[in-house]
């Protein structure tokens, strides 16, 4: 018997050898076991790809499951808060999974890709709380992250790149929406989803055709400014559509330790995708108690004045010292497209209410030199940047 | 004659930790050890020419780093280097290995059970959860439940704290984690043979019980309850083999003025009107000072050298039937070259440098537990096989290694007699052989092989049935009931004596709490100034 051997190292996407050509700056780092691009050539001119032209994400290494069998949706809608019934087939529906105790386990998005069969991705492993969720159902749930290759692409002239690709379908296809486009003598699936709140797409694939993909989508795109890009663009244009991070804005439940640290989907602004209406699902009790007692906590958007990034800041509430602590900045920016100081962060209730104002205790560094600043900021309730084109349908070619 | 303040009985790392803190304090302290060389179940001995053994204990997370920094042991030469990954070898051809990297060690994982290696994720953090409970009282006195004396109310509360801050669901994890078998809790994660294997190891060590036995879960608690420079569960190699330990303690002891004197075995410890004097030498001397602390396990102590007049007679009952089993072996091998294992891939950085096991099924390691119960060793052991001198540059000639094997299950007698050279053989041969099942050119690399029964460990160091721990470490002998209920504040039933070895809170490994904890007890019965650490905190 020859030994088995496992790369013990990172792994490589199989968009790698084009991603590695267009790397200049050699700063990867770890996503799930594979190296991702945290810039390619300039972190600031790949943010403005997303939201000037159209960025080009590697996400293969997001976990992908592949859900089937006759009860995928009692068990899809067992597992998540929000109600599946109403994903149709050809949907995309963003979604929440908590334990027993209704805190969040992970967020992910949940795509209908045919009558009952389903795709769940999601940036941590769940393999054991999706088995163990199946209890009770006839459905097969299947890790598949190495056997699809997928990359985001994202910004205003997506929609005429993956025209120009010869893509059909586009002009009808909704925010939330999917179509399976045959190419290369294989299917490639498109949503129109992503991470950027612009207007943008997913591109789904066997992994043998990926850099058949990735040639045909750059040549597509040259004359609309497509530009590879890596994590840290894309975490900027994350933080301005007000999307959470997790480890950042969020824990996953089965990655925390200290009693207190988890949230539930009401702590993090995701009332909207709780259904009490439906039967049960998991974590439902301990959420209709909370709903009914109250949180402890809620996920902030805040504008802030100045231009200070409030990286890591205390928050302390709105009275005459502005002493009372009420929680802490959990991502920050100065947003480039909203000229805007924007940050997520977490306050203790009843503090937080949108239109609540909040002090944010600012530390800054000039020259080696630390100053100090207290800065006045307004919980907002919408994204701070929500471009008109990200709902147009058809979109405009810009 | 002159007369000292203190006389430690032992100087084993406990011994020595607490006789450092209390030269610390000004006191004027000796340490008497019977052989003739210091450090107990933590040392490093040249027993073939140019190799260094550590021929008890082999590796390194327990030892407080509150002590480690506060006896500034990176002066006395005391330097720990971490290491990791583990292999299991498998009776198909195929191996387990696991590594140091998360990714890598996810990927192989998966490469057995997907399942398993994201249930791995959720396993970890509800034992951190438990380890993290646990760390808090490490350095600290176990409360007395039953008193009502201000510290003990205040150490009682901080302790019923941390629990309720676990929360409601969490605190009945908690305490069905403490009594619950490594077995049971395993099952609740993973679906694997081979992986429920890997980890069951750590519930077992030096302990005379199954992996299904109640209690085996704290155990494995034990083992991933230390740190390398704050990574919790971490393991390391004492440069210079687990001897470092000891002798750092040691150059801190000598550095604040104590004396240690070897080849100076005590034979009684002297009491008089129920205080204690001093104590008699094997040689006939004695050596009188007010307060004795003894590194010996509380059976040896108050059993061997003692008079029972001198002690109450429940307690002196408790102490007889302390438990304190003998399950552990060692085999200590020099070797002429690396061994190849050809189950792993050429290169692979498990070869050497992670723990071996050879064996992969709970069905075996259970086995393996039969044949203890039996009064015998296990015929199909759990080794848990290290080469540290493929880390450690110090511990061989350069291309030679030292191979440390830890032998689970072997008796302390066999069949309740003594063992005979016969059997001392076999055993020998039956870990040599069960290696060798994975090593073709294993045998062939010996130079010298120094077996250890629990026997030979008694003999040599003076631990009880060569307890690894001086005492299992199961929920009616932890905390407030170690060793025995009433006395878990290092203090025995004689005015002036002491308990400051591995019988005592928090337990066995090395670890130095034990002797720094009966220190800081001392020195308020004293009234000196504490010089012993409080626990960095952990929040
Ligand atoms: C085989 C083995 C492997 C182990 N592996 C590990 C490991 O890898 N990692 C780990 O953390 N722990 C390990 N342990 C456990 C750990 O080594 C012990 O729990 C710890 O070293 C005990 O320290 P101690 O100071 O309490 O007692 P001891 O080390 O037992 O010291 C007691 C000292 O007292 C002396 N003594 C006894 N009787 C007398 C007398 N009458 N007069 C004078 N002196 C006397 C002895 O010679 C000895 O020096 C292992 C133990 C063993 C036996």
């Amino acid at each position: 018997m020859t030994p088995v051997s496992i790369n013990t190292g990172r792994l490589r996407s199989p968009f790698y050898p084009r991603l590695a050509e267009l790397d200049s700056l050699n700063t990867w780092h770890n996503w799930a076991g594979y190296s991702s691009a945290e810039a390619l050539y300039c972190e600031d001119m790949e943010y403005f790809a997303i939201r000037n032209s159209t960025g080009v994400f590697d996400i293969t290494p997001m976990t992908k499951y592949r859900i089937t069998g006759p009860d995928a949706l009692d068990y899809l809608n067992r597992l998540v808060t929000r109600d599946m019934r109403k994903i149709k087939p050809g949907r995309v529906a963003y979604a929440i999974w908590c334990d027993d105790q209704g805190q969040v386990i992970d967020d992910g998005t949940i795509f209908h890709l045919r009558e009952g069969e389903y795709r769940l991705c999601s940036q941590e492993r769940h393999l054991a709380w999706l088995t163990t969720a199946a209890i009770g159902f006839d459905v097969t749930v299947k890790e598949e992250t190495a056997e699809i290759a997928a990359l985001a692409v994202q910004g205003p002239t997506s929609y005429s790149v993956l025209k120009n690709m010869g893509i059909d379908g586009l002009d009808s296809l909704k925010p939330f929406g999917l179509i399976h486009h045959q190419i290369f003598g294989t299917e490639l699936m498109v949503s129109r989803t992503g991470f950027t709140g612009d207007l943008g797409y997913e591109l789904w694939i066997d992994p043998d055709k990926a850099i058949d993909l990735w040639d045909a989508l750059f040549a597509a795109g040259k004359l609309h400014g497509i530009q590879a890009i890596g994590t840290h663009a894309l975490d900027l244009a994350r933080k301005e559509a007000g999307y959470l991070a997790p480890f950042e804005d969020f824990l996953p439940a089965e990655t925390t330790v200290r009693t207190g640290r988890t949230r539930s989907p009401l702590e993090i602004g995701m009332e909207w995708l709780v259904d009490f209406n439906k039967d049960n699902f998991n974590g439902r009790r301990a959420l209709l108690k909370e709903k009914a007692e109250g949180s402890t906590w809620r996920l902030v958007k805040l504008d802030i004045e100045g231009n200070k990034t409030a990286d890591h800041s205390y928050i302390y509430a709105d009275d005459k010292k502005n002493s009372d602590e009420i929680g802490f900045i959990t991502s920050a920016a100065w947003s480039p497209v909203c000229k805007q100081n924007i940050a997520l962060g977490t306050v203790r209730t009843p503090h937080g209410k949108p239109g609540d104002n909040v002090w944010v205790e600012v530390y800054y560094q000039r020259e080696m030199h630390w100053n100090r600043v207290m800065a006045k900021a307004t919980v907002v309730d919408k994204p701070f940047w929500f471009p008109a084109r990200r709902g147009m349908t058809p979109p405009a070619p810009f | 004659m002159k007369k000292y303040d203190a006389i430690v009985v032992g100087a084993g790392h406990n011994g020595l930790a607490n006789a450092a803190f209390l030269a610390k304090a000004g006191m004027d302290v000796l340490c008497v050890e019977k052989n003739d060389y210091i450090g107990g179940a933590a040392v490093s001995r040249e027993l073939y020419q140019d190799w260094k053994y550590s021929n008890c204990s082999y590796v390194c997370s327990l030892l407080r780093p509150e002590i480690y920094r506060n006896l500034e042991l990176h002066k006395h030469g005391l330097q720990i280097t971490p290491y990791g990954g583990s292999v299991q070898f498998m009776e198909n051809g195929d191996y387990f290995g696991s590594y140091h990297d998360p990714e890598a060690a996810h990927r192989e994982m998966a490469r057995h059970s997907k399942h398993d290696a994201d249930a791995y994720t959720r396993y970890s953090t509800d034992t951190m959860r438990q380890c993290r409970l646990i760390r808090n009282f490490l350095l600290r006195t176990a409360p007395d439940p039953t008193s009502f004396k201000p510290r003990d109310i205040k150490e009682l509360m901080l302790l019923g704290n941390k629990f309720l801050e676990l929360g409601e669901d969490r605190l009945y994890e908690a305490i069905r984690f403490w009594t619950m078998s490594v077995a049971d809790y395993l099952g609740e994660y993973f679906e694997t043979d081979v992986i429920k294997t890997a980890l069951s190891g750590s519930g077992i060590i030096g302990t005379a019980l199954g992996i299904h036995s109640p209690g085996t879960a704290y155990v494995l608690l034990h083992h991933y309850m230390g740190d390398v420079d704050g990574n919790v569960g971490s393991w390391g190699f004492a440069r210079g083999g687990m001897g470092a330990v000891s002798n750092a303690l040691a150059g801190a002891l000598q550095s604040y003025g104590g004396e240690i004197r070897s080849e100076s075995g005590v034979d009684q410890i002297i009491v008089k009107n129920n205080r204690v004097q001093g104590v008699a030498l094997e040689s006939g001397e004695e050596i009188y000072a007010p307060v004795v602390v003894s590194n010996m396990d509380v059976k040896r102590t108050f059993l061997n050298c003692m008079d029972e007049k001198d002690l109450p007679a429940s307690f002196y009952n408790r102490i007889k039937n302390f438990k304190i089993r003998g399950s552990s072996g060692k085999l200590n091998i020099a070797l002429d070259g690396m061994p190849t294992f050809p189950a792993l891939p050429p290169g692979s950085e498990l070869i050497g440098h992670a723990d071996m096991h050879f064996i992969d099924s709970m069905e075996r390691m259970e086995r393996a537990y039969d044949d203890w119960k039996d009064g015998t060793w296990s015929k199909d052991p759990y080794i848990d096989c290290t080469i540290p001198s493929a880390v450690d540059p110090t511990m061989t000639p350069p291309g030679k290694h030292f191979m440390s094997c830890f032998v689970q299950y072997c008796p302390a007698q066999i069949e309740g007699r003594a063992w005979t050279s016969e059997e001392r053989d076999a055993f020998t041969k039956s870990v040599i052989d069960q290696i060798s099942n994975y090593s073709p050119d294993f045998k062939d690399l010996i130079l010298h092989v120094e077996t250890r029964t629990p026997q030979d460990i008694e003999d040599q160091i003076g631990i009880t049935e060569g307890n690894i721990f001086h005492g299992e470490l199961t929920m009616d002998q932890l905390l407030f009931n170690r060793p025995v209920p009433g006395y878990a504040q290092y203090r025995a039933p004689v005015n002036g004596l002491y308990m400051c070895g591995s019988s005592t809170h928090p337990g066995g490994g090395v670890m130095a709490a034990p002797g720094a904890n009966a220190a800081r007890e001392i020195l308020y019965d004293l009234k000196l100034k504490n010089t012993v650490p409080e626990n960095f905190g952990d929040d």
